[in-house]
Parts: C-alpha cells; structure tokens; sequence
C-alpha cells in the first residue's frame, strides 16, 4: 500500500476482509505473517497500538454517543490530547477544515443525519493522529450524493498524503475512487489490480470467480389479487428524552400476489417501525393490516407467522438467530409450531435436524455440520439460513428486510434467485433495502418512505438510482418519472402481468 | 464438489464430538484444580494444614449418618436451585425463592394443622397449597415487571422481607401459632400429613427424594422437549430474536416466574412433611439463596444441580467438624464461596475459548473444502445459483 493512496479492498463475505483488518486494527492476532508500516515492522496488540502507529478504524455501524456534542464524542477517550474544550475544538476546526470535512463541534450528534455522522467518525479518527485510515463499508448507509460528498472528502485526505483503505462490496465505487484494487477471496489474496484497466464484470468475477449477478426480475409476475394490504397505519414513539415523535404517518401499501414492493429510503425513516408493525412485534396507535384477505391487525407475532409471513430481519444478529445455538435450533427458531420442528405441543428433533441438514444442502449453506453455533457461520451463510429457513414454510408474503446487506455477491445472486423464484409462485414480497440496485433490479413496485410517510412512487423500469436518491433526501415526491410521465406504464405491466398470473 | 464438501463433513462431525466431550470435562475438572489450590492458599493464610482438614472431611464424609444428613439437607437445595434455574434460563433472576418457600411451607403448615383429609388427599393438599403460594407470591414479581417494568431483582429481594414480616404477625400465640417452650409454631400436622421415608440407618432418608427427582426429570423435559420450553430457552437467549420469532416475551416472564414460584413451594416440603411437621421460627431459612449457588454450581443443569446440591451438603455436614477439630467455622463459607467463584469462572472461559475455537475451525475446513473444491473444477463457477 502506498503512502497518499486510496486502496480497496474487495471480496465476498468471509473472504477475509473483516479479520485483515481486526489484525490491521490490533483486534485480533495473526498466527503468522508480518506486517510492515514504514519500513518497520509492527506488532499490534490492541487497538491502542494501532492508534498509537497511525491507524485509524471507522467501522461500519458508527460508535457514537447520541447525547454528546459532535466534540464531546470527539474527545471522548483522547482526553489528553488537546484537552476537552478550547484546545480541542481549535484543533477540531483546524481537521475539518484542512480535510473539507464541514464540521460543526457544538451540534448534537443525535441531530445530526448519517452523512454528517461518518464524517464525524473520520474526524475522530484524525484527531488521533491517524495516518491510515480504515474504513469499513462506508458507503453502505449512504445515499449516491453523500457517497459523492464522502469521496471527495477521501480525494481531500489522500491530497494530504494520508492512505486509506477502503472495504466495499459496491464495485462501481471501488472502481470510481481506489488507486489501487486488492481483491481476495477465502482468505488469500487473488489479485491486484489497477482501476483504469478493469470493469466491475471483471472484479466480480475475480471476486466469486464467476459470473456477475444481477439482481434484474425479467418478468412481471404481478397478479391483481392484493396479499397484504396496509391501511392508514399510525405510529408515535417516546424516545429518550421524552419527546413523542411520529414515526408512522398514515402508511398504506397494496402489495399483490406475485409482486416485490421495495421501499427506498435513508435508514431510520420508519421503515424498521412499518416492519415491526405488520410483524406484530410493536403495536400502532391506529391502521389496518390485512393479510390475504383476513384481518390480522391484532393477532401475535406467532399468528401472523403461522398465517404465512415469512421475515428476514434486518438485523440477523438480533432478531434472525440464536448466536449460541446450533444450525438447527436456529431451523426451529420462528416456527417452532410447525412442522417438522414439532408435533403437538413437544418438539420434534430428529425432523428438525433432518429439514437443517435439507437446508443446508439445498441453500448451500457452506458449514461443517449442523452442530457448529450460527455464530461459527459468516455474514452470508447465516443469511442463507435464514433464507432456507423462511422459505420452508412456504410464505405467502415475505418480508425482507436488507436481504443481502454484509452477504457476498455469490450468496447475494443465491438470494435474489430465490426471491424470484418465489414470486413466480404467487409469493407477495416486501422489500427494504439501501442497495439501490437492488431495490430497483428486484421491485415491481417502489415507494419511497421518508420521515414516517410514504411520499412518492416510481417505476422501476424507468427510474435511476440518483433519482430515487434525490426523493430520498426529501427532494422530491409524488410519481417519480423519468421525464413528466403520467405513470400509465404501470397498470400496463399490471395487466400483462395478471394474464401471466392467470397462466399458472 | 459434492464429494470434496462431503468428506471433511464426516470429519469434522467426529472431531466436533470429540471436542465437545473434551470442552464439557474440561471445564469442571479447571474448576475443581482451581478451588482446591485457592481453598489451600486460605488454610496456609490461616496458618493451618490444608491436607489435614481435607482428611478429616473425607473421613466425616463417608460415615452413614453423615451420608443420610447429607441427602436429606440436598434435597432441599436441588429443589430451590431448580427454582432459581428456571429463571436463570430465561435471564431472569429470583432472589425471592427464599421468601417463597418460608411463606409457602407456613401456609401450607397453617392449613395442614386446621384440616384433616384422609391418606395422600392430605398430603396432595399441602403440596399444591405450597406451589400455588410461591407461584403467586413470585407471580407478583412477574407481573410487576411486565406492567411496570420493574425489575424482578428488586421485587424479589423485597417480597423476601415481606414474606418475612407476614410470617411474623401470623406465628404469633393466639393468632395461627402456639406457644411451645421459647418456640412458636403452627399446630403439627396430623398423621396423615406425614410423607413417607426410606427405613435406612441410623435415621430415615427423605421420602421426598423421590418427588425432587421426578421436579429434576420434568425440568430437564419441559425445557428441551417441548415448544413452551424451546420459547423459553429462546427468551434467555436473545430477547429480540425470541420476540421476532413469535413468542410474548411478557408472557413468557410471567409464566416463567409462576412455574418459579410454585418449585420454590416444593423447597420447604421435605422438612414440613418429612421432620418437623409444623413451621415454627426454627424453621430452616436461607435455602433460597443457597439455591442461586447451587444453580450456578450446576449451571443449570439437571444432573449438575444435583451433584452441586450434594457438595453443598457435603461442606456444610464435614464443615461442621472441621470446628471442633480447631478450624474456624468460616473457612467452609470460604471454600464454598471460592468454589462458585471458580465454576463460574472456569465455565465462561471454557465457553468463550470454545466458541473462539469453533470459529476457527469452521473458517479453516471451509478454506480447505474450497480449496479442493477448487482444484476438481477450476473453470466451473463455483455457485450454482
């Protein structure tokens, strides 16, 4: 890696990446292998060293402290560096303007928007007299004009002669803002390449040592017997401080059978709060949620599951498995009424190990055993067996929350495909995701959720991820167009694919 | 591939086993080394000879009556650890068995005195009046933490003092006690009442042995045999995930501390139905908290609560000796402190090395799976999807 360079690095889920970095960052120990910064060689132990050297880590999900100001979080830990007050925010602005950060000291961070919170993880870095930075997946929360916004800020750093590593799965990005490209694969490295002499087909395929996937549905599976409908859902919370905020404003979507609904929007826009909602697991002040045609506004989470909901949790961790658990306890985890997880009111583990082991051969669910804990799994097996999982119990709707976030390309086509698949068989899908390719490759329908309401719809045959970006920020609603479109393109399709439902 | 996935599967199945039988002895046989060199240390610190009071202790250990004191002390102390257990698997933490149990055994006593059923009617009687008042009693903890969301460390520790002073206003002469010597009880239960015991040497042993064994076998199948206890495990594990997947968290902690509360009411049984016949201000105390050990000796399990039950009984039974061979009462609290202290220890560091090793390996037979894999058909794209 060279000194004032952008490098990046790519590769599938469990390629490698995460631990290459936890041993950059002095989190974890090698069992051999050197690593060389300026002509010497290191030995990291702690985080601590790494700071100590000059690296500094931005992680994926941001450690900040909400109720502090922008210096507080800043100082928090590096006390004695510039003390905690004037000194430090002298130095703060001295940063943020030399690296065109744009930073204000005296904000709170919970006010502040996702964009503007990586930047403060940067300067935190930086404050610690970081020569290296790592960044872990920065773009992933982002919406394609901050990403614009965080790369002319990396250009910034690098023009100062700092070096980043960049981690992303997104290779357009890669390929837009990285010197040089490490690709690696199940733990080696498999390439270094130069970004002027290759595509992003051919990164992919250095990635999975395959083809590209890509997540477009061909064709339109939509039927015009709606599965779920949502009605006039409400929703208020008390947050920390005591103030009621409305996070669901009079929320109401059709999806039908056979059709993928997405909905874009910048995370924490109450797309989790819609989810929990039509689970069962929170419930709204007022609204209706119907599924194929019954009423299950006030069943449980476990009724609801029964009648034909199938979720994958946005975070898998939490809410999709038990860590600790073997494979096929998790198989039992959400449909412990059925079968073959038990009969009657005992379980019944000789047919919920035989559906694991199913599973995980018919999911390519890559582990050694069924016995192994699901914390023993990478990002994307796990997803895989949450996939196979839900899948199992045939749905009837389907909500997938960021289906293929942290999963690797091969797992993430695997996803896709089953998705699809299903959908051809009359499963209704709702779908949320940040990945706007994704959203706009598998959807039949986009609406756009921004501060609790749905404020716009688009087509995605004919929108452009900068499009929906904009009216994701806010920017624009209603019926999002290419050019002023009156929208008939989507009954058209509506149409065409009742005939095709007809047909099954 | 097939074949190159299959082969380390067979492998990796054998040597998992292997690995888990290892881990599962190594993490008792740390800590028992560890106990011993610690318990050792606090002799030598007192200026005693460890050797000396282990010899005199396993010598105690082993005669007849000892042996019978023994079970008939753990029998009590399997069934509050089972109480404490059963919330210890879903993350919640009954301190109040104790208050539980006393308040449980006093109203069953109360009754039993005032009725007279024929046979095991009698006996019956007194057991469900037992469960159903701990079961409420804890059941107040649990519906105070669903409704208003406090913590059931709190309530519990609280009903404990409650339970306490209630018990004190009833066994008072005139009220539900006499007066017999310095001594106030409830009226003895009739003949009926008395539970049957082993005609062993030199005294009986607990009849009710057998019933703490059934509690032990229906803990162990409520737990891992049954979609209630799947929940329930599911709960302890991870809340969120436990939520997503269907179950009431809210009413799961009800339930769970119900069912926590009606075992508590089995703790004090043995004795009332077995020995004493009356609950008196004799009657033994601090069972409870002897239970939250034992669970955590046992960690949680059937077969380990058990074995941590007759340990306890042992130290107290030998500890007792130990004074009048010179020692200081004390040093039994230490040792059984320092054993706790390091089961506790051992089996999280067992556990996190273990997991830590699982992960390795996973990523390591996959590489080598790849790798193979890999070499078969390198032009092939290696998924299918």
């Amino acid at each position: 890696m060279r000194r004032g360079s952008v490098h990046a690095l790519c590769g599938e889920n469990g390629a490698g990446k995460s631990t290459l970095m936890k041993i950059l960052y002095g989190m974890q120990k090698p069992d051999e292998g050197t690593i060389t910064l300026d002509g010497h060689e290191v030995t990291l132990h702690t985080p601590g060293d790494a700071i100590a050297r000059g690296i500094g880590m931005v992680h994926q999900h941001f450690m900040l402290a909400d109720n502090l100001t922008v210096l507080e979080n800043t100082v928090l830990g590096a006390e004695k560096l510039h003390g905690i007050s004037g000194g430090a925010r002298a130095k703060i602005r001295e940063i943020s303007d030399a690296y065109g950060l744009n930073i204000r000291p005296d904000v709170l961070v919970e006010d502040l928007g996702v964009a503007d919170r990586q930047r403060v993880e940067i300067l935190k870095v930086l404050y610690r007299g970081a020569r290296t930075l790592i960044l872990d997946e920065p773009t992933a929360v982002l919406v394609p004009q901050e990403v614009d916004a965080l790369f002319d800020n990396l250009r910034e750093l690098k023009s100062e002669g700092l070096t980043v590593i960049f981690i992303s799965h997104k290779l357009g990005e890669v390929l837009s803002v990285a010197d040089d490209i490490t690709v690696i694969r199940r733990g080696t490295t498999v390439a270094s390449v130069e970004p002027a002499a290759t595509t992003p087909k051919q990164l992919a395929e250095l990635m999975v040592g395959s083809e590209l996937p890509s997540p477009e549905t061909r064709d339109s599976t939509v039927t015009d017997q709606p599965m779920l409908e949502v009605d006039g859902l409400h929703l208020t919370a008390t947050d920390s401080d005591g103030v009621v905020r409305t996070v669901l404003d009079g929320v109401g979507l059709t999806i039908h059978k056979g059709e993928v609904l997405g909905v874009a929007g910048v995370e924490g826009n109450g797309q989790a709060e819609l989810v929990e909602a039509i689970m069962g697991t929170r419930a709204p002040d007022h609204g209706t949620v119907t599924l194929d045609g019954t009423d299950i506004s006030r069943t449980t989470t476990r009724r609801r599951r029964e009648g034909g909901i199938g979720y994958i949790p946005e975070d898998r961790h939490r809410h999709g498995l038990l860590l600790e658990a073997p494979l096929w306890e998790n198989r039992i985890l959400g449909h412990v009424t059925e079968r073959p997880n038990s009969k009657g009111k005992l379980l019944d583990i000789p047919g919920a190990r035989k559906d694991t082991a199913r599973i995980v051969d018919a999911y390519d669910v890559r582990t050694p055993g069924i016995e192994v804990t699901a914390a023993s799994l990478s990002g994307g097996n796990q997803q895989k067996l949450i996939v196979g999982r839900e899948m199992s119990h045939h749905p009837k709707l389907l909500i997938a929350a960021h289906p293929t976030r942290g999963v690797d390309v091969g797992a993430q086509a695997q996803i896709w495909e089953q998705i699809r698949e299903a959908r051809r068989e009359g499963l209704a899908v709702l779908l949320i995701s940040a990945d706007l390719d994704e959203l706009i490759g598998l959807s039949d329908t986009l609406r756009v959720m921004y501060r609790g309401r749905l404020v716009a719809d688009a087509d995605p045959a004919v929108i452009t991820p900068e499009e929906l970006g904009s009216a994701m920020t806010g920017a624009a609603s209603g019926h999002l167009t290419a050019d002023g479109d009156t929208g008939t393109g989507r009954p058209a399709s509506g149409g065409a694919a009742a005939t095709g439902g007809d047909q099954e | 591939m097939s074949t190159a996935t299959k082969l380390p599967t067979g492998d990796a199945a054998r040597s998992a086993t292997r690995e888990k039988v290892i881990l599962a002895v190594a993490a008792p046989l740390l800590a028992i080394v560890a106990a011993i060199v610690i318990s050792s240390l606090v002799f030598l610190a007192s200026g005693e000879n460890p050797f000396r009071a282990y010899g005199i202790m396993a010598d105690y250990g082993h005669y007849s009556d000892s042996q019978v004191w023994i079970i008939n002390k753990a029998v009590p102390y399997y069934l509050s650890a089972l109480a404490v257990a059963i919330g210890f698997r879903m993350n919640l933490f009954n301190i109040g068995v104790d208050g539980q149990y006393r308040l449980a055994a006093f109203a069953a006593a109360a009754v039993g005195g005032a009725v007279v059923l024929p046979g095991a009617l009698q006996i019956i009687l007194l057991i469900v009046i037992a469960m159903l008042v701990g079961a409420v009693w804890s059941g107040i903890a649990g519906l105070l933490k669903t409704t208003r969301g406090v913590s059931e460390v709190i309530t519990t520790i609280m009903l404990n003092s409650i339970a306490a002073s209630v018990i004190g206003y009833f066994l008072q002469d005139g009220r539900l006690a006499v007066k017999d010597g310095n001594l106030l009880h409830t009226k003895f239960l009739p003949e009926a009442a008395h539970f049957f015991s082993f005609p062993t040497h030199p005294k009986p042993v607990y009849g009710f042995v057998v019933i703490a064994v059934v509690a032990g076998a229906l803990y162990w199948f409520l737990l891992s045999r049954t979609r209630f206890g799947f929940d329930l495990r599911a709960v302890g594990a991870s809340e969120p995930a436990a939520e997503a997947s269907g179950v009431s968290v809210k009413r799961m902690v009800v339930i769970s501390m119900l069912l926590s509360g009606a075992a508590a009411g089995l703790v004090g049984m043995p004795t009332l139905l077995g020995e004493s016949f009356q609950y008196g201000t004799d009657f033994p105390a601090g069972i409870g908290f002897t239970g939250i050990a034992i669970a955590l000796l046992g960690r949680n399990h059937p077969l380990g609560m058990a074995f941590g039950a007759l340990l306890w009984a042992f130290l107290d039974r030998t500890g007792s000796r130990l004074e009048f061979e010179g020692y200081a009462q004390e040093i039994v609290g230490v040792i059984q402190g320092v054993i706790v202290l390091c089961v506790v220890i051992a089996y999280e560091i067992v556990r996190r090395y273990g997991l830590r090793l699982q992960q390795r390996k996973v990523g390591e037979e996959l590489a080598a799976a790849a790798r193979t894999a890999g070499a078969d058909n390198n032009d092939k794209p290696e998924v299918s999807a």
